[in-house]
């Protein structure tokens, strides 16, 4: 009898089965006759899936012999396409012997990236350091400068050629995005109305029309004896692209802005370029920080549509390693691996994203 | 005073005619760029003896295209190769439509599924399709079909009457017979009742608030009355089921591993885009409204087609036409895999005569018209569902 008083006063406890790992489950995975099938057919799904691609992918997989014996196994991976492949898949045609040039480019590249990931890093002396870094970059990909052995840039390739599109083109594509989103905006009407054509002209049409044009028709364009090199062309029409997307999204962040802003800005007395420069801008473009991001994705992602037009980039070194009949069927691995490159870039790019996000609203 | 004030200020310092001067500056620079461009390229056209002009069109093509929606042989004008092209284009933009907006739709619930499993499986496909280049993923599917799958010979069978070899898929459809002919025009009187049925069921709500089963009595008309056509023909059942001759299958349909490839690529792809959107839409429509839905009594189904649709989809059309548009534009990457889009015939087409500046601008013209002509259409659309404001 006194112990089951003295049960009665400690603290009921929930039934097992709501707390704890059991509790979890059935409150996340079989909570109603509906979700309690759909887990079973996933489970059954990715049971039937997964192990065999651990299998394939790791366990019967070659990962450093020669092509030969990833032929004698033909049930599991063949990785070693890549790892036999690797500087050629990575830097396509530049010299052998040089190419810790663009290794260096790129770790610059990087670092700065890793360092202007920080908001609090945003200083004008971070400005100056990207614009010394890509001219270092620059010189380091073309050589001739410093006592470095010039390169053609026929022979850039890679995932060198890759970044250099995706980057350089967002860089120019920015402020030129930003005077077409200006430009529509404007009160000036004829203004205006170029900024709407451009705009829309490029939006409606696939970007593989527009680097059609860059190496068919462009050189047309030129006169005789001129000729601008293959890469620059592709970096052109990259640029034209991006601008007009840009354009959009800065639009959306211009019409965010009020009113009161411009009238303030002008009962300053400041002039249309400060008003714009010191109180339009720096909020506008502040607002569209997220969706600027996406659109560096898309342009990331879009870079590799140089292949049409064969230019070496990442995708087509890796293209031009499967022609090799050394190597020939096994662009599965190939493919993968370079999926898992642009993915990697993309995740982190969209990943900071939303962490900009976050930061942002909340002031 | 006024008039007086106006002489003073100079030229420069008034707004109107400085707007003006700019103006005409850049519209004299736009001119000037693009006289120079024109004459250069006048110029090198005629250095390089090109003819200008449409002309090609009228002219023999003599290059084959591997499918085609109507007849087209080799003998045939170029005219009639760049039509079969943006057929293709348009077949594959359809059929790609179509299946991305299922799919989308199902990963988009399935990512605010309550279920962990679903949920997260939704956002890792989302996050990775997306992040995967669209041409990377197109090749990735092709050198499948081309590596992983074995010769017509020893095609798989998943299901009976499918078939898969690395020379495409064949599947059986059912043989001709009269009967199909009727069913789709019971289909299309089915449906065109449904329509009338509907609008006089919402005359009569709002005259006598009487509601009507629209839905049960549609899904009726549309799913019975094809059935009863069927079932009054003698309800045939024979299948064409293709059958290995020689390398390749004959009977049923079979198609291109380019079509399955390009197919696959833009529908995947644009899938974990639609599914973004659809996501956005629903969580646009806060609990709230779900909850005083169900305080004034509607029923689950009312809940969802009176109240969450109409504002979800709001959100979600424009979004999801742009996505359909991008699907369009993409499917211009079938150029790389070797399926006769539009893109690809005009490449051809290029190559053969030398025609560049005609072939690119015929490529931007169709595409421009997709474009202009959705944007029409979303014009309308959000004109229609606009919120009207007291």
């Amino acid at each position: 009898m006194e112990a089951l008083s003295a049960n009665i006063k400690e603290d009921l406890k929930p039934p097992r089965v709501n707390i704890g790992i059991i509790g979890w489950v059935r409150a996340n995975l079989f909570n109603g006759v509906f979700n309690s099938i759909l887990t079973i057919v996933m489970l059954f799904l990715l049971w039937k899936t997964i192990p065999p691609l651990l299998q394939w992918a790791f366990i019967d997989s070659t990962w450093l012999a020669g092509s030969a014996s990833c032929r004698q196994s033909p049930e599991g991976a063949c990785w070693s396409i890549i790892s036999k492949n690797f500087r050629f898949i990575i830097f396509g045609f530049y010299p052998y012997e040089l190419q810790w040039r663009p290794l260096v480019a790129m770790i610059i590249l990087f670092s700065l990236l890793f360092y202007s990931r920080n908001r609090n890093n945003w200083k004008k002396s971070l400005g100056y350091a990207w614009i010394t870094g890509l001219i270092l970059m620059g010189i380091l990909m073309k050589g001739g400068l410093l006592g470095l052995k010039s390169v053609e840039t026929t022979q850039w390739g890679g995932l060198p050629l890759t970044l250099l599109l995706a980057v350089f083109g967002l860089t120019a594509a920015y402020p030129l995005g930003v005077v077409l989103a200006l430009g529509r905006q404007s009160k000036m009407k004829g203004v205006k109305v170029l900024s709407i054509l451009y705009i829309e002209l490029i939006r409606g049409v696939p970007l593989i029309s527009l680097l059609f044009m860059s190496s068919i028709i462009f050189p047309l364009f030129l006169p005789e004896g001129i000729t601008i090199n293959k890469i620059l062309r592709a970096q052109v029409a990259i640029i034209l692209f991006t601008a007009a997307y840009i354009a959009e999204v800065v639009r959306g962040g211009l019409q965010g802005m009020t009113q009161g802003q411009y009238e303030a800005a002008e009962a300053l007395g400041l002039n249309y370029y400060l008003t714009l420069r010191l109180v339009i801008l720096p909020q506008a473009l502040k607002i569209v920080i997220p969706p600027t991001v996406s659109i560096l994705i898309s342009a990331f992602k879009d870079t590799s549509l140089v292949v049409i037009i064969a230019l070496f980039d990442l995708l087509k070194t890796t293209q031009s390693v499967l022609s090799n009949p050394e190597w020939m069927g096994f662009s599965r691995e190939a493919y993968m691996f370079i999926a898992i490159l642009y993915f990697a870039g993309c995740f982190s790019m969209s990943n900071y994203s939303r962490k900009l996000e976050r930061e942002l609203s909340r002031g | 005073m006024d008039n007086a004030l106006s002489e003073k200020v100079p030229f420069w310092l008034d707004p109107k005619k400085r707007s003006l001067i700019y103006q005409m500056f850049i519209f004299c620079m736009v001119g000037l760029l693009a006289y120079y461009l024109v004459s250069n390229t006048l110029t090198n056209l005629k250095r390089q003896s090109i003819a200008t002009g449409f002309g090609f069109i009228q002219k023999e093509s003599s290059f084959e295209i591997g499918e085609s929606l109507i007849p087209y042989s080799a003998a045939d004008t170029y005219g009639r190769a760049l039509i079969v092209g943006a057929l293709n284009t348009l077949k594959v933009s359809f059929v790609g439509i179509i299946f991305s907006l299922i799919i989308g739709t199902l990963i988009g619930v399935g990512r605010l599924s309550s279920n962990w499993l679903v949920s997260k499986i939704s956002s890792l496909y989302i996050e990775v399709m997306q992040d995967i280049p669209i041409l990377l993923q197109l090749f990735f599917w092709y050198a499948l079909f081309y590596e992983a799958l074995p010769s017509p010979q020893n095609s798989l069978s998943p299901f009976k009457g499918v078939f898969l070899c690395n020379r495409g898929a064949a599947f059986a459809v059912p043989a001709a017979h009269p009967a199909y002919k009727y069913m789709l025009l019971a289909l299309l009187i089915g449906a065109i009742t449904a329509y009338a049925i509907r609008r006089w069921a919402r005359k009569r709500q709002e005259k006598t608030g009487q509601l009507f089963p629209v839905f049960t009595v549609s899904l009726g008309l549309i799913v019975v009355l094809p059935l009863f056509t069927w079932v009054a023909f003698g309800a045939p059942l024979k299948m064409n089921i293709p059958r290995l001759s020689g390398f390749n299958f004959v009977g049923g349909v079979t198609v291109s591993p380019e079509f399955i490839a390009l197919f696959l690529g833009l529908v995947l792809y644009t899938a974990a885009f639609v599914a973004e959107v659809v996501r956005a839409g629903i969580q646009s429509v806060s609990t709230g409204q779900t909850e005083a839905a169900m305080a004034i009594g509607l029923k689950k189904g009312a809940i969802l087609n009176l109240v969450i649709l109409p504002q979800a989809l709001r959100v979600i059309i424009p979004p999801l036409t742009s996505q359909m548009l991008n699907l369009t534009k993409n499917s211009s990457l079938a150029v790389a895999i070797g399926y006769p889009d539009f893109v690809s015939v005009a490449n051809t087409t290029i190559n053969q005569t030398g025609q560049s500046i005609e072939g690119v601008a015929l490529i931007m013209t169709i595409y421009l018209i997709f474009s202009l002509s959705t944007s029409v259409f979303m014009n309308w659309y959000n004109k229609k569902v606009a919120l009207v404001e007291r």
